[in-house]
């Protein structure tokens, strides 16, 4: 059965694979349930133990306040699924719907879905990143070290990279009362997705709590002692800080090195799919029984010009599960399109920010609510002319109506003004950081000449 | 429906005769969502366009934005924060949650479910040997009015005397200038003065002064916010004062005439005390304690659905019919304490959203339990109960319930 074309069979005793059992593969296996798939569910994770949160890691988890293993997430309802815990999928058989498995077991399915995430990028120096005192953070593990090493009172903390994770990280170590550095190589924190205006806005938060940020600056060497422990950073500017934990908060990786030569169109840059989460193949035609969820997948978003986004949000990954799986067991003409607005949220600094859209499809940039000085304020962003995305800073509960203005692609900027509109407020450019920060090169090589010939192959990917 | 049907359909449910049973006319509105009326004024039913506004920025709060400004308008009196916009009704709320909820005060709520109880526990011991009880006077009204004089730090002694302020002024909240007496307003209007000289006259005696309610800690808190005003602390222990009195007395009520409208469900709430979670939730749907905001106004120009609503005017948001709008809610006037989609206006939404919801909700969940506990075979005596005046404030002035012989 290729394309579950007896549908009630299959949805009555058809074969489905999960690989990837965190957030989204968990939702995933509820909605299947829940949609009265009957059949076998496999659920395959490199990862031990249940399936857990994320977002408290580097929060609740690292000022102690919840212990490491206390995010299990609550299940909403019996899987009855069989759990492969502990071994990661090392490829994907389409032509005989086969997902081998890292220790050489292939598991049969009738459809598959991907959502095996991200990790955390590590430090670029393999040597340097096993020091004692350097850390990344992704999983419960690394959160449980990370926590153990800020509670040991280390004298300074540095933290590399002021994205969210890196913000937030060094929110905690200020909350513990620990000195803590940031290096970002950006003008600013946060700026790479929320642009200049919020960058400066969050550059003025960090330093009034009391964290030393250095902006526009480069970490070229991590330095150890005499006994490999993590003791200074070397910068590109010949400065060094001394300190006794480095984070190493520059991102995550997509995993998706398990599919090359799977024949999808995974790369660097994620799993490409449809709105309704099926997997593309590498020359962009849709499949049938293949499916992507989650940090992993790369959908096209209609609101913004039908362009290909990959998010990292927790909402994000719940949604394209429930998508994912509704759309596994329903025949074509009942399929849903996932077309929710992305949401994040992130806490540090004792400040809620939330935000609604795609902010970096943007031009221009406003704030609508609020005073900025007092951290306290709704942004809004808009490209040629049309509000895509709002974000508030200890504003959250206004962001609904934002969200209805970019669904129905409202005017930018908002005609009408609020009781609490700043005065002279007026839209000043976006300003994110160059192409050049985020290309990441060539995936793939197309060939032939004819229509009927022309075919796209992956072309030698460079890791770094 | 034309401007005429709709201005008739509202009258008619702020009609006294439709107190039992506004639902089938709220239906009727709901066929013209944003409908406006002979007066200018507009008049909001259907849920999605009502969380819209709640939602959206240019909805103000405060009376000053009303093109015509409201007879009940208290003139210079500093208002509260329900009656304010941001960013005054953000600090003002800010300053007063830090001595109610979570970050600062997370555990208070929580931490109260034993005198709650005990306080339950004592009106329950009242019943012992009396055939025919009251449940309002008897005991949803006397519960929660103890619990915010203690929370607040009223003496609950003085209860007989701003009882009848309260009263006057929530009678006065729908004042309509061409029906009402006249002396209706002025009773109001005064009484708000009343109340406002005498929680002044408690606050006086707070200052520097240790203690754990309300009204000393607002009096002695230097937060980052700085320090309340005096005025700034009466308006905001007055509004306490009001909704900690009128709207969970009628929670618990509706709750408790719900269920002896419903016996199965009263039995299963008896063997599976966990079920008056959800259920309180959809009470808070089904039959809530505010029906109505009475008026809210369009800062600027408002866009909700097709309908325009020109800046200045004044806007009435049905929150009861909110919460049975089908296009909504699955069956939403079938009472299903299973209910899983059960995002409810009850409490309001947006930034106004009830300050004391979570207190609420443990109260109803704590006097339902124990009702339902204790009453032997109860029986409703009249249904429908006779019903306050308010449509706003809507529940029973009475419930009567008799139970099998006292035991």
């Amino acid at each position: 059965m290729t394309s579950a074309d007896n549908l009630q069979a299959f949805k009555r005793e058809g074969r489905i694979v999960i690989v990837g059992a965190s957030l989204a593969g968990l939702r995933a296996a509820e909605t299947l349930r829940e949609e009265g798939f009957t059949g076998s569910l496999t659920m395959i994770g490199d990862e031990l133990g249940e399936p857990y949160d994320r977002p408290p890691l580097s929060k609740q988890v690292l000022t102690g306040w919840v212990a490491a293993d206390g995010t299990t997430l609550p299940r909403r309802r019996d899987v009855d699924a069989e759990w492969l815990l502990g071994v990661p999928a090392s490829g994907l058989d389409l032509a005989t719907n086969h997902v081998r498995l890292a220790d050489g077991r292939d598991i049969p399915f009738d459809r598959v879905l991907i959502s095996t995430g991200v990790r955390a990028r590590p430090w670029f120096v393999e040597s340097e990143a096993a020091l004692d005192g350097v850390f990344v953070l992704r999983t419960r593990e690394h959160a449980e070290g990370l926590q153990r090493a800020l509670a040991a009172g280390p004298s300074r903390v540095l933290v590399i990279g002021a994205g969210f994770t890196g913000s937030e990280i060094a929110s905690i170590c200020r909350e513990r009362g620990i000195e803590v550095t940031v290096a970002e190589l950006a003008p600013a924190p946060l700026v790479g997705a929320l642009g200049a205006m919020i960058g400066d806005v969050a550059a003025d938060m960090q330093r009034a709590h009391g964290v030393d940020l250095r902006c526009g600056v480069k970490v070229t060497r991590l330095e150890g002692d005499a006994q490999g422990r993590f003791c200074r950073a070397h910068f590109d500017d010949g400065s060094t800080v001394d300190a006794d934990v480095a984070v190493v908060a520059l991102g995550g990786i997509r995993n998706t090195e398990w599919l090359r030569g799977s024949g999808l169109a995974a790369g660097v840059w994620g799993i490409a799919c449809d709105t309704g989460c099926r997997a593309l193949d590498l020359n962009g035609l849709v499949t049938d029984d293949v499916f992507a969820a989650g940090d992993v997948a790369r959908c096209p978003n209609p609101v913004y010009e039908y362009r290909l986004i990959s998010l990292e949000h927790w909402a994000n990954a719940v949604e394209q599960a429930e998508v994912a799986a509704h759309n596994m067991v329903n025949g074509q003409a009942d399929r849903w399109p996932h077309l929710t607005l992305p949401v994040f949220w992130s806490i540090q600094f004792g400040v809620n920010i939330k935000s609604v859209g795609v902010p970096t499809f943007a031009d221009e940039v406003i704030v609508s609510q609020g005073s900025v000085s007092d951290h306290r304020f709704v942004a809004v962003y808009g490209y040629r002319g049309r509000v895509t995305a709002a974000v508030s800073f200890d504003n959250a509960k206004w962001l609904d109506h934002y969200r209805k203005l970019i669904e129905t692609a409202a005017p930018f900027p908002p005609p009408c003004p609020t009781p609490d509109q700043p005065a002279d407020t007026k839209p000043v450019p976006v300003d994110f950081p160059g192409p050049q920060l985020l290309a990441q090169g060539a995936t793939v090589v197309v060939t032939g000449h004819d229509p009927g010939e022309r075919r796209v192959t992956a072309a030698q990917q460079h890791h770094r | 429906m034309t401007t005429t049907q709709t201005t008739d359909t509202l009258r008619r449910i702020l009609d006294y005769s439709s107190r039992p049973d506004p639902y089938p006319l709220y239906a009727e509105l709901r066929e013209t969502p944003v409908a406006a009326q002979e007066d200018g004024s507009y008049v909001v039913s259907t849920y999605r366009e009502i969380a819209d506004l709640l939602h959206n920025p240019h909805l103000s709060s405060d009376v000053r934005n009303l093109s015509h400004p409201m007879p009940t308008h208290e003139g210079d009196a500093t208002p509260a924060f329900i009656n304010l916009d941001p960013p005054e009704h953000d600090r003002l709320r800010r300053m007063a949650m830090r001595h109610f909820g979570p970050p600062h005060t997370p555990g208070l709520v929580a931490g109260a479910e034993g005198d709650l109880t005990a306080i339950v526990g004592t009106l329950i011991d009242g019943f012992a040997g009396k055939e025919q009880i009251d449940i309002v006077d008897d005991f949803a009204y006397p519960f929660p009015v103890s619990v915010i004089c203690h929370l607040l730090g009223v003496p609950r002694e003085d209860e007989p005397r701003f009882h009848l302020w309260v009263e006057a002024l929530v009678d006065s909240i729908d004042y309509n200038p061409e029906t009402d007496p006249k002396e209706k307003l002025e009773n109001g209007l005064q009484a708000r003065k009343d109340l406002r000289r005498y929680l002044g006259g408690l606050l006086e005696k707070r200052h520097g002064r240790p203690g754990d309610d309300l009204l000393t800690r607002m009096a002695n808190d230097d937060g980052p916010d700085g320090r309340m005003t005096d005025e700034e602390i009466v308006s905001t222990a007055n509004l306490l004062l009001i909704a900690g009195h009128e709207t969970t007395v009628n929670l618990i009520t509706n709750g408790m005439l719900t269920l002896l409208r419903h016996p199965q469900v009263l039995r299963r709430l008896r063997e599976e005390p966990d079920l008056v979670v959800p259920l309180v939730e959809e009470l808070l749907r089904y039959e809530p304690p505010v029906h109505i905001i009475p008026w809210r106004a369009a800062y600027s120009d408002i866009t909700v659905g097709d309908t325009v609503i020109p800046k200045g005017s004044q806007i009435m948001l049905m929150l009861a019919s909110g919460s049975r709008d089908p296009n909504r809610f699955h069956e939403p006037d079938r009472f299903d304490p299973d209910r899983r989609d059960i995002q409810h206006l009850g409490f309001g939404s947006g930034i106004h959203l009830c300050f004391g919801g979570p207190l609420a909700r443990l109260e109803t969940q704590i006097a339902l339990t124990a009702l339902v506990r204790h009453l032997d075979g109860p029986r409703l005596v009249t249904d429908p109960p006779p019903y306050r005046r308010s449509p706003i404030l809507r529940g029973p002035v009475h419930l009567l319930v008799e139970q099998q012989a006292a035991g």
